[in-house]
């Protein structure tokens, strides 16, 4: 099975903190990580690989030069090769731009799988990995919690909704999107990093490498349907009482501030 | 001279830290508590390729460099001094000997296991009456037939009663002093191997560290490593790459417990401030921090010596003299620097404390680094 | 040209969702402002005889999309039918629920068409200059509000997150019309087949309708404490919650998890015990009536946010909370 597998390399948002004096984000010194759900979107393909022997693991993605660290962290832990796509013209996109521009780089390749993870953790909007299959026309299933089966021609997995879950059965090709519940990641071996950076490549695309699959009007900034009008740190509730009395006391104080608010 | 990491030695010390962090970290508490040695965690060790880190792919290592083995054990006791000379031990003391001596045949026998971390391994030159002299060697090898027959004891043995394999050191002649000692590659299961009382220890209490009692053990002959009578030579020359092993247990222990001490001191108030803005709280960490920097640069000079066969005894020596000295010194200071809740096993800098200690005893006692040191000054 | 405001209307099992009654109250105010209509979009299997209940929430018009092919959710036939309802009619603005349907189906939708897309909005309003859709949401994992805009594509896609729009209260009295709409469906449109449904065996708890959350964060210590936790509740008539760290660490399910990984909550109060208020907590709560916090250390960023707070021991405080307000019960 030829499998790709489209990351991302994205701030790690969990570790954002707020500078307490200015109330800003502070932006400097957080880490850069592959973004958790496509993670499991490459544990999944390097566990299809087990299953499947002779199958191969190819990561894609785009973005600056630096991402090269987060592709090589992907080859480290076991895939084959990796494809970082780079050029000044790509900045700014949006879903539509990005998407468009991926699929026009996947066009060049032979797949029977992609896989992309559910969502990232800065864009937060889900929506690559489905406008990526529309791109290429293919089946998509989304919020994938479990893969079942897999064979050659298909997959048998787990889609997952609020209030229930699907069994379904897709034929190859086709695009799945992972959540990071799907599995726990591998860590990189000590072997596969020094691979990673000697035997393995992270070839660099541009413009020209697609440029009989892309559409231009459809790449960067000036291809993106949506922009980002303004943008700020939220406008925080402002603190009401605070109150460092004995537990009783405390009760007492719930008690009466409840009362006059008629929640009680 | 180019002071800065390379890509590989940056992506590999991101994967040792998350490694340590996520599953070394949480355990290290309780595993000294209840003196438990931490078989999951040699699993996972073995499965992402620690216990095979510089030894080529062609035996079944990781084609990685010294200094990647090195910064694995930093990383690892950072959080955990026993996670760390577990892998030190096995790694240096055992595997390497039968790389670096071993017959093609040994090698091609003991190596693939070995280095996937399917079997432990172990390192036994030290008894009850050879310590720091070592040459005093008790333990007897007989060559009967086609078997040697090892009797003797051996004491305070890292990973004893854990371990597969052991390298011990035995007396096959003893007219002949040094040079009558030899090596053995001993699997636990020969006939008249056995391990003996574990060690109660102040610190690295999850480490297992015990006797070894050969009474008519029965050692194939193939199983000589080196020939006879280089014993000694192999056992020194084994002991200086072990060096660099406990050095950077040391600077993990070191590095750890600053890390510790830093988050504590911005959360700690007392005289209605942080202690992290007093004077004395900044000038000791500046201090410290200062320390463990220099002994990171002896020890990386040290590994990367050896990584370019270049002679590395001396650099070996002093990387592990002055980074066991300073592991001591700074988590002793960390301790005090956490004043009361230091001295608790609520907080991990009194285990720091407890296990930098032995950083200055075993692999060659502070003295004998000095002594080699003072050796390749030429001062007689 | 580009008119009305049109409303997913996501249905499971027959059943309206909530989501879509708080869109179609959106839809309304966004509509008002336009002078436009709102338009509801109901497909599914057999669904015609909830049409009433859109147009009582707000909808002027309801168009029904109806086959058997459509009883599940799955994308393409799904997609095929909200792009036939694009194409025929042109909406100005589409708007869906950021559920597992809609951020499966909008993004699908809004690449067949080449609009714009903006996901999990928090709030929406008409430019009073341009007319264009401002959609404000959360970016960089809960730590900013961006708003977007997507002025030269039609229709303005939006999927909006469930429990922060307004829904309307239902009055059968409003008219509105019904609009059969047929879609050619082929058994190709069938690409995936569903091989089981299994639905969530027992009713579980949707903190997203209680009035009382009494939630817990790391600082309560174990998971006994929710136990502690629950009892309050009880004597409120609510429901317990938590944050992502003890879901994480096994100790509670992850349908109770409140914040921007999990799920957004309104209640009339919260009571957030031993709860540090990260950011990406507060994105699920801080719209919360009243929000009462306890915690040990004077400095957690809860404080910030609540209307009351208390320093000091959860597991000392709830208890005796719990029995003060059982004596007042009695």
């Amino acid at each position: 099975m030829k499998i790709i597998v489209c990351i991302k390399q994205v701030p790690d948002t969990t570790e954002v903190k707020l500078d307490p004096v200015t109330g800003t984000l502070i932006r400097e010194g957080v880490p850069s990580i592959i973004n958790p759900d496509d993670k499991s979107g490459i544990e999944a393909a390097l566990q299809l690989k087990e299953r499947l022997p002779g199958s191969t693991v190819t990561i894609l993605s785009m973005g600056l030069p630096q991402v090269d660290v987060a592709m090589r962290e992907a080859l480290a832990m076991g895939a084959d090769d990796a494809i970082l796509l780079s050029d000044r013209p790509l900045g700014g996109a949006d879903t539509w731009a990005t998407s468009s521009t991926v699929a026009a780089a996947i066009k060049k390749l032979d797949y029977d799988l992609i896989i992309c993870g559910r969502q990232a953790i800065d864009g937060d909007t889900a929506q690559v990995g489905p406008q990526i299959a529309e791109h290429l026309g293919l089946p998509q299933v989304t919020y994938v919690e479990a893969i079942e089966a897999a064979s050659e021609e298909q997959l048998v997995v787990r889609r997952q909704f609020e209030d229930r879950y699907h069994i379904v059965e897709v034929k190859l090709p086709c695009l799945i999107t992972t959540l990071s519940e799907l599995n726990a990641p591998r860590y990189m071996s000590v072997g596969g990093v020094f691979d990673a950076y000697r035997e393995k490549t992270v070839q660099l695309w541009n413009l020209e490498n697609i440029k009989d699959t892309v559409d231009m009007d459809s790449i960067g900034l000036k291809g993106s349907p949506t922009r980002v009008a303004k943008s700020g740190t939220k406008e925080v509730k402002g603190q009401g009482e605070l109150f460092e009395v004995n537990p009783d006391e405390a009760v007492a104080v719930i008690l009466e501030k409840l009362t006059a608010k008629h929640i009680i | 001279m180019d002071f800065s990491l390379s890509k590989e030695h940056k992506l590999l010390q991101e994967m040792y830290r998350r490694f340590a962090e996520n599953e070394v970290k949480p355990l290290a508490e309780e595993i000294d508590e209840e003196e438990r040695f931490p078989a999951e965690t040699v699993e996972k060790l073995a499965r992402y390729g620690f216990l095979g880190i510089p030894f080529p792919k062609e035996y079944g290592g990781q084609g990685g460099d010294v200094l990647a083995y090195v910064m694995a054990v930093e990383e690892l006791s950072r959080v955990c001094g026993t996670t760390g000379v577990i892998v030190s031990a096995h790694t240096s003391l055992c595997a390497a000997p039968i790389y670096e001596n071993g017959t093609e045949a040994q090698k091609q026998k003991y190596l693939p296991d070995l280095l996937a971390g399917k079997k432990l391994g172990a390192f036994g030159l030290t008894e009850p009456g050879a310590g720091t002299d070592a040459a005093g060697q008790e333990t007897r090898a007989v060559l009967d037939g086609d078997n040697y027959i090892l009797n003797g004891t051996k004491i305070f043995i890292t990973n004893a009663g854990q371990a597969d394999i052991y390298i011990i050191f035995a007396m096959t002649d003893k007219a002949k002093g040094t040079k009558g000692i030899s090596a053995f590659i001993v699997e636990k299961d020969f006939p008249g191997f056995a391990v003996g009382k574990k060690e109660r220890k102040m610190g690295i209490r999850a480490s297992s560290t015990a006797e070894l009692i050969m009474e008519n053990c029965v050692v194939p002959k193939e199983n000589l490593l080196g020939k006879e009578g280089k014993g000694f030579s192999i056992a020194m020359k084994t002991l200086d790459g072990g060096r660099i092993g406990i050095a950077a247990q040391a600077l993990g222990l070191g590095e750890g417990a600053i890390s510790e001490t830093i988050q504590y001191v911005k959360e700690r108030k007392q005289f209605g401030r942080r202690i992290s803005q007093q004077q004395n709280t900044q000038f000791q960490l500046a201090d410290m921090h200062t320390k463990m920097e220099a002994a990171k640069y002896l020890v990386y000079a040290a590994a990367m010596k050896k990584e370019n066969q270049e002679p590395y005894s001396n650099d070996a020596a002093m990387a592990k003299l002055f980074a066991a000295e300073a592991a001591s010194d700074v988590t002793r200071r960390c301790v005090q620097l956490f004043g009361g809740y230091g001295y608790t096993r609520e907080y991990p800098v009194e285990r720091m404390m407890r296990d930098a200690k032995i950083t200055e005893i075993y692999e060659g006692t502070s003295e004998v680094q000095k002594m080699v040191i003072a050796g390749a000054l030429g001062i007689k | 040209m580009s008119k009305h405001v049109f409303v997913f209307a996501e249905q499971r099992d027959g059943v309206v969702q909530k989501v879509s009654y708080e869109l179609i109250g959106e839809a309304r105010r966004l509509a008002g402002e336009l002078a436009q209509q709102v338009v509801a979009v109901l497909v599914g299997a057999d669904v015609g005889k909830s049409a009433r209940s859109l147009i009582a929430a707000g909808a002027d018009e309801v168009i029904v999309i109806e086959h058997p092919i459509l009883k599940e959710y799955v994308t393409e036939p799904y997609a095929k039918a909200v792009y036939a309802v694009v194409q025929a009619r042109a909406p100005e603005i589409f708007l869906y629920g950021a559920t597992a349907i809609g951020r499966d189906l909008a993004p699908r939708v809004s690449a067949r068409v080449h609009t714009g897309l903006t996901a999990d909005c928090t709030s929406l309003a008409i430019d009073s200059e341009t007319k264009d859709l401002r959609m404000t949401r959360p970016a960089f994992g809960g730590n900013i509000m961006a708003t977007i805009l997507c002025s030269n594509h039609r229709p303005q896609m939006a999927t909006v997150r469930p429990g922060v729009m307004q829904a309307l209260e239902p009055d059968d009295t409003r008219t509105g019309s019904i609009t059969k709409f047929d879609v050619a469906f082929t058994d190709a449109d069938m690409n995936i087949t569903i091989r089981q449904v299994v639905k969530a065996s027992k009713k579980a708890a949707d903190i997203t309708e209680a009035k009382v959350l009494v939630s817990g964060g790391r600082g309560i210590g174990s998971p006994e404490a929710f136990e502690t936790l629950r009892a309050l509740a009880d004597a409120f008539g609510g429901e317990i919650s938590s944050s992502r760290a003890n879901v994480d660490a096994g100790w509670i399910g992850r349908e109770r998890q409140v914040g921007q990984t999990g799920k957004t909550v309104r209640p009339d109060l919260y009571v957030a015990c031993g709860i540090s208020g990260a950011i990406q907590h507060l994105a699920g709560m801080e719209d919360a009536e009243y929000i009462l916090a306890i915690n040990k250390n004077k400095e957690a960023p809860i404080f910030g946010v609540a209307d009351l707070g208390i320093v000091g021991d959860v597991n000392v405080i709830v208890p005796k909370l719990t029995e003060a307000l059982k004596k007042r019960q009695a």
